[in-house]
């Protein structure tokens, strides 16, 4: 048999790199498009290049809403999001893969349910109870509805399954309880599975879009993808300003993204689900 | 002395069964007030009038569904939601699945390719929405101004009924091109060298090796994109909602979801946006049991 040298394939990078260009290109005209003066954004023909590169935009951004607000807003409920969330999927993984009760299987097949359930099922009831709670325009009322969590328990579960039993049974013997099995043993033998699902946890809640829209009335409470899509009506096709405003959103996640891409990915294809 | 009891011939210890339902207890009441009191309330809300802006709510039987039924903008929306995906659909898994087989391929940069493809799908969508409207811009929009380039006529992208959901099909593939080119290139990775090698000691062409060995042993991938993808469509509302508020010129983007929001939370309508919303969970179950069954029966395990 003739054995084939390793050669590079070039047709298909060229092919890759001229696609990746196209997958590319909105973001590279978001970046150049957040520094043009609005004489730029009308010029035919289009011009590529702003013609300075000052910061207006963001200042005009800042003046025309309360962009900082909306960010604060954002990392906040995020994070209490992402706290409770993994609190709950990291309890619930460690019974169901640990210990032995009595309709375990049942418990794990309730979670894996309501992954079937689409959000917009259970959003109306849930607007109802939050506003009947005078949680509406709350921030117990955009968070607290939104920490459940069968994907991560899911996917943490199948990083504790294969904690080895050994390691709980020595544990056992030198006197350590369930409860502060989980600490010592469980939780420092599964970082990378923990850290994965907050990380994917984190990044759909900062996607989260419809429900704190429904949520939320005032502008104080709005976070960043509300007021981002509340910009479009405040601004009136001031592309500039838009642009200005999605770099800003968009940067920190893209940062995050680029340094722990490997882990993200996995963790998507690893369960096979969508955020 | 460790405490034990016996359920249906099991031995259990009672401590380790205590500490169970502990930790069980947070994710069991979260169940409980997300998931199951609200689908309950969901099926009864959809037999009352529910009206937020008057308060009406009396008990009218099965006449939300009734006029859903017989609504035409109801009609619309299922249609619409078919059409988008099929549209979406086609296109995504051709390019997803060729550009997941180029990937696979010997090339340099592989992973920072593979990292750019995947930029779109982790973006915030509003942002990336943002971004879009300009390119659908009629007037200034780039897109309209390569079209001026070439000699062809303007379209109206987002403002015409023919083209609205079009173009938010075009934004969707763009943004979810890179989940699937993931899915497939995992799948294409796993697919052991011994079988490419044998099906080539065979007299197989690349050819043939491509499209009788790779092709059949990507089927669970492929199935479970198109089901993911069907599914996942009855769900798009970002987009939607912030390129094309209000469901689009002549409710030309008018999804299900979208449907559902308006009813709901426009019109203050919650008994009939609660039956719409059962209707699409309907047919999410039905597409999510087939698509259990497809991939049961139709996939090619080695």
């Amino acid at each position: 048999m003739k054995r084939k040298l390793k050669r590079y394939n070039i047709p298909a990078f060229i092919f890759l790199a001229a696609g990746s260009a196209l997958m590319l290109f909105p973001f590279v005209w978001m970046v150049l498009s957040a520094f043009k003066t609005p004489a730029d954004v009308y010029a035919y023909p289009p011009k590529w290049i702003p013609s300075s590169f000052k910061f207006d935009n963001f200042n005009e951004v800042f003046n025309k809403i309360p962009f900082w607000r909306y960010y604060a807003n954002s990392i906040f409920t995020s994070v209490c999001q992402t706290f409770l969330q993994i609190f709950i999927s990291v309890t619930a993984a460690y019974a169901l893969a640990k210990l032995k009760f009595p309709g375990s299987g049942k418990v794990f097949a309730f979670i894996q349910s309501s992954m079937f359930i689409p959000a917009v099922v259970t959003m109306i009831p849930l607007f109802v109870v939050v506003s009947s709670l005078k949680l509406v325009d709350t921030y117990a009322g955009i968070i607290l509805p939104q920490i459940s969590g069968a994907f991560t328990t899911i996917l943490i579960y199948s990083f504790f399954v294969s904690v080895p039993n050994e390691l709980l049974d020595a544990a056992k013997i030198d006197g350590c309880g369930y409860y502060s099995m989980l600490s010592r043993i469980m939780l420092p033998n599964a970082t990378t599975a923990i850290s994965t699902a907050m990380l994917f946890a984190f990044l759909s809640h900062w996607r989260s879009y419809t429900w704190p829209l429904i949520v939320t009335n005032k502008t104080e409470l709005r976070t960043l993808p509300i007021g981002l899509k509340y910009l479009v009506q405040e601004t009136s096709s001031e592309y500039q300003l838009m642009m200005a405003a999605s770099l800003m959103a968009i940067i920190p996640i893209l940062i995050v993204y680029i340094f722990t891409e490997k882990q993200f990915v996995r963790s998507l294809t690893l369960t096979g689900l969508k955020a | 002395m460790v405490r034990k009891y016996v359920l249906n011939g099991r031995s259990y210890e009672t401590a380790q069964t205590v500490a169970a339902a502990v930790f069980l207890l947070p994710t069991i009441v979260t169940m409980i007030f997300l998931f199951v009191l609200p689908v309950i309330q969901v099926i009864t809300m959809s037999f009352t009038n529910w009206n937020l802006a008057t308060g009406v709510r009396n008990y009218i039987g099965l006449k939300n569904f009734e006029y859903l039924f017989t609504d035409k903008t109801f009609g619309k929306a299922i249609v619409n939601t078919f059409t988008y995906s099929a549209f979406k659909l086609s296109l995504d898994l051709v390019l997803s699945l060729f550009i997941a087989v180029l990937l696979d391929s010997y090339i340099p940069l592989k992973r920072m390719l593979r990292t750019i493809y995947f930029a779109p799908v982790v973006v915030p969508i509003v942002a990336s929405s943002l971004i879009w409207i300009w390119f659908y811009d009629p007037g200034i929009g780039p897109f309209n101004q390569i079209l001026t380039f070439f000699g062809l006529p303007k379209l109206q992208w987002l403002y015409h009924e023919n083209t609205a959901l079009l173009s938010i099909g075009l934004f969707s593939v763009w943004k979810g091109l890179g989940y699937n080119i993931v899915l497939f290139l995992a799948g294409l990775q796993n697919i052991p060298d011994s079988y490419m090698e044998a099906a080539y000691i065979d007299g197989a062409n690349s050819k043939q090796a491509f499209f009788r060995v790779k092709l059949p042993l990507l089927s669970p991938i492929a199935s479970f994109v198109i089901m993911m993808g069907i599914i996942n469509s009855f769900k798009v509302f970002t987009e939607i909602n912030v390129m094309t508020p209000g469901g689009g010129p002549l409710n030309s983007t008018m999804l299900l979801v979208v449907y559902v929001y308006q009813q709901a939370f426009t019109n203050g309508r919650m008994g009939r946006g609660s039956a719409a919303a059962l209707i699409l969970f309907a047919i999410v179950f039905i597409l999510t049991v087939l698509q259990k069954n497809i991939s049961r029966k139709t996939v090619h395990y080695e």
